[in-house]
């Protein structure tokens, strides 16, 4: 019990947290963006899941054939992957305007049956998983051994929290493109009034919200696994979806989101291995709780965007 | 010759042509993945088609694999048609295995006839209380039940995690499963040495009262003028707020239905993975059947021999089973942009005056 009061857990602890919470970052940032525009992408669970497969697959031949940037290769082909995803969804809800749930479920569906597909058909049924060597961790604290834990983090990470979220809310914010893609996803028809193209937005949004997405899966299986498995995502996409609205669409609240379900993911684990004996599923589903319960406090005045769920037809 | 396109609904006979035109182009899409293996496409399609139907064995089987979809597919179409959006067949599902494997345990030295109704009201009754909170949270706080109600399938997995890691782990095995339910508890087969249980005909049942309810009843009635459009169906004097709640409980009851037929006609005990993700095929096959019973019923056939034929492809021509789940999914996505055309009329035109 003492153990937990020490510096050491604590840094460790913080170190997890920042761990766990990268690919969330991603995601929930790729998701917010295109809710921003006002689609929700129910996609979101499989995009990261083809994206951790795609990655991992295209970095293991890409070291095969002695590619040195194998781990960055893989992740742009994961991320292209995401966004050929966005593009059909995108295709689905905005060229069609079918129902954006179920076109979303679908493409989740697609992509993780897709994934698995691919995973059989490509390395087989082997006994031992196919790996490759991961992203190494960075540690610019070496000289500062009692917080090294903090700051040995992958690059993945550090981009994560020092360029992604300062540079989605300056885009969100502080552009023309992040006004054009906040009216497109409050008030289509005035937007389109003004001459922003609705359609045009929408698919920058939800093809950009799929890399991120990618982005997110393909962290867990090039960095923190080194490998792919069908466990790798485990509803990861469906906690960015609770920290979207947690977060009330804004890209800082969303790193908070993320730290703190990464925070109780990380101390969970950090516990049971100590040996406390506690029912660990109930604290994973701990931040879907609190984003319904914040959702029933906020009740009708949580800020969806307005025009979310509706598909725009120009009559 | 120019081809004209005009924003009225397609004629009646071009209905029944939507289904059959999207499996023929899902077909033609998934045809890609299995020349990638290096198979067969038509081969495929006979083991995925003919073949499972061309036995006694293969076809029960498919029933067995169409008894869960039945269930969550009803489910989700009778949600939907009264405009409630319940993604959360899947967490009612687990709530449901959840009672009826509770109530299984404690029925040793029970007589069946008193057992099995036992877990199946209280199987219905678990989907109805998992269901009820977003549907809460939609009647009175206008609350989008889409996110609710899919952030409470991971919580009823979490949970059924924890039982099955905690109290109720299999003291022999150490296994997360809980131990078996009692002999008394389990669905009898309907026809003997095969797989097919009394869940079949729990679905069956459950498909007709769908067709009564929906178009012979007048809480049918109103359930679809809800779907159709709240303003217009307040403005009829329908009481919108109680019609949704009562399609989104009974929804989550029907959901709870399929929990109890896999706990009780195939696995005998609750396990993690009791569900491959019926809750969500289950919008697959509601989609597909056009949100009609009779619909329903067929999908839900289709998507079981699809699942058989998939094991049967796989053994024979080596092509991954997950070409299942490709085939399903791209058949939902294909159906959803071809359901489109409903709404228009494509003409061709010569050039003219």
């Amino acid at each position: 019990m003492s153990e937990v009061f020490e510096v050491g857990f604590i840094v460790s602890l913080i170190g997890a947290t920042l761990r766990v919470a990268t690919p969330l970052v991603y995601a929930t940032i790729g998701e917010l963006f295109t809710e921003r525009s006002g689609v929700l992408n129910l996609g979101i669970e499989g995009i990261m899941f083809l994206g951790g497969f795609t990655g991992f697959a295209v970095a293991f031949g890409a070291s095969e054939a002695g590619i040195e940037e194998y781990l960055w290769v893989g992740l742009l082909a994961a991320m292209a992957a995401g966004v050929t995803m966005g593009l059909l969804m995108a295709f689905l809800s905005v060229t069609l305007g079918v129902n954006q749930h179920v076109s979303g479920l679908g493409i989740t569906l697609l992509s993780i049956g897709l994934s698995l597909f691919g995973n059989r058909m490509v390395f087989g049924q082997r006994q031992v998983l196919p790996t490759v060597e991961p992203f190494s961790q960075l540690s610019p604290a070496r000289a500062i051994e009692s917080i090294e834990p903090i700051f040995q983090q992958y690059a993945l990470t550090y981009i994560a929290f020092l360029v992604l979220i300062p540079l989605s809310w300056w885009i969100l914010f502080r552009t023309t493109f992040g006004l054009q893609l906040r009216a497109v996803g409050e008030n289509p028809e005035a937007a389109d009034a003004a001459g922003v193209s609705v359609f045009r937005t929408r698919y920058i949004a939800l093809s950009a919200g799929g890399a991120l997405m990618a982005a997110g899966g393909a962290f867990l299986s090039l960095a923190q696994l080194g490998a792919f498995s069908p466990g790798i995502i485990a509803g990861r996409g469906w906690v960015s979806i609770a920290l979207v609205i947690f977060a009330r669409w804004h890209p800082v609240r969303a790193m908070w989101g993320a730290l703190l379900f990464g925070g109780v993911f990380a101390l969970q684990l950090r516990l049971q291995t100590i040996g406390f004996d506690l029912p660990f599923e109930l604290f994973l589903a701990l931040p879907y709780l609190v984003t319904i319960a914040a959702l029933a406090i906020a009740g009708r005045n949580a800020n969806y965007p307005g025009a979310y769920l509706k598909p725009y037809k120009r009559e | 010759m120019r081809l004209k396109v005009e924003r009225i609904p397609a004629p009646a006979w071009m209905r029944p042509l939507i289904p059959v035109g999207a499996i023929l182009l899902t077909f033609l899409i998934t045809a890609v993945l299995i020349v990638l293996v290096d198979a067969d496409p038509l081969r495929a399609y006979y083991y995925f088609l003919i073949d499972p139907l061309s036995s006694q064995s293969g076809a029960i089987e498919v029933l067995v694999k169409a008894t869960p979809l039945l269930l969550t597919g009803a489910a989700v179409a009778f949600a939907f048609s009264g405009g409630y959006w319940n993604i959360g067949a899947e967490g009612q599902l687990y709530a449901g295995a959840t009672a009826a494997t509770a109530i299984g345990l404690q029925m040793h030295g029970v007589s069946s006839w008193i057992a099995i109704p036992l877990m199946i009201v209280g199987g219905f009754a678990a989907g109805v209380v998992w269901a009820l909170a977003p549907a809460l949270m939609k009647v009175k706080l206008k609350i989008d039940e889409v996110v609710t109600t899919l952030l409470l399938n991971s919580v009823a997995i979490f949970i059924v995690s924890a039982l099955l890691n905690g109290p109720w782990r299999d003291p022999i095995s150490q296994w997360p499963q809980s131990p078996e339910i009692a002999p008394s508890a389990i669905f009898p087969r309907l026809i003997a040495r095969s797989r097919l249980h009394l869940g079949f005909l729990l679905a069956v049942v459950t498909i007709l009262v769908l067709w009564f309810v929906l178009t012979r009843t007048a809480f049918g009635l109103r359930m679809r003028a809800t779907g159709l459009g709240v303003p217009a169906a307040r403005f009829a004097g329908i009481r919108v707020e109680r019609t949704l709640l009562t399609s989104a409980l009974v929804s989550g009851g029907i959901a709870g239905l399929a929990g109890v037929s896999e706990v009780a006609g195939i696995q005998y005990h609750l396990i993690d993975a009791l569900s491959p993700g019926y809750g969500y095929t289950g919008i697959i096959v509601a989609t597909l059947g056009a949100l009609s019973a009779w619909g329903v019923g067929l999908a839900a056939l289709f998507l079981g021999l699809i699942d058989t034929g998939a094991q049967t492809v796989s053994r024979v021509l080596g092509v991954p089973v997950y070409l299942g789940e490709v085939i399903q999914a791209t058949l939902l996505l294909v159906t959803l942009a071809m359901m489109l055309l409903q709404g228009y009329r494509i003409s061709v035109r010569r050039r003219g005056p």
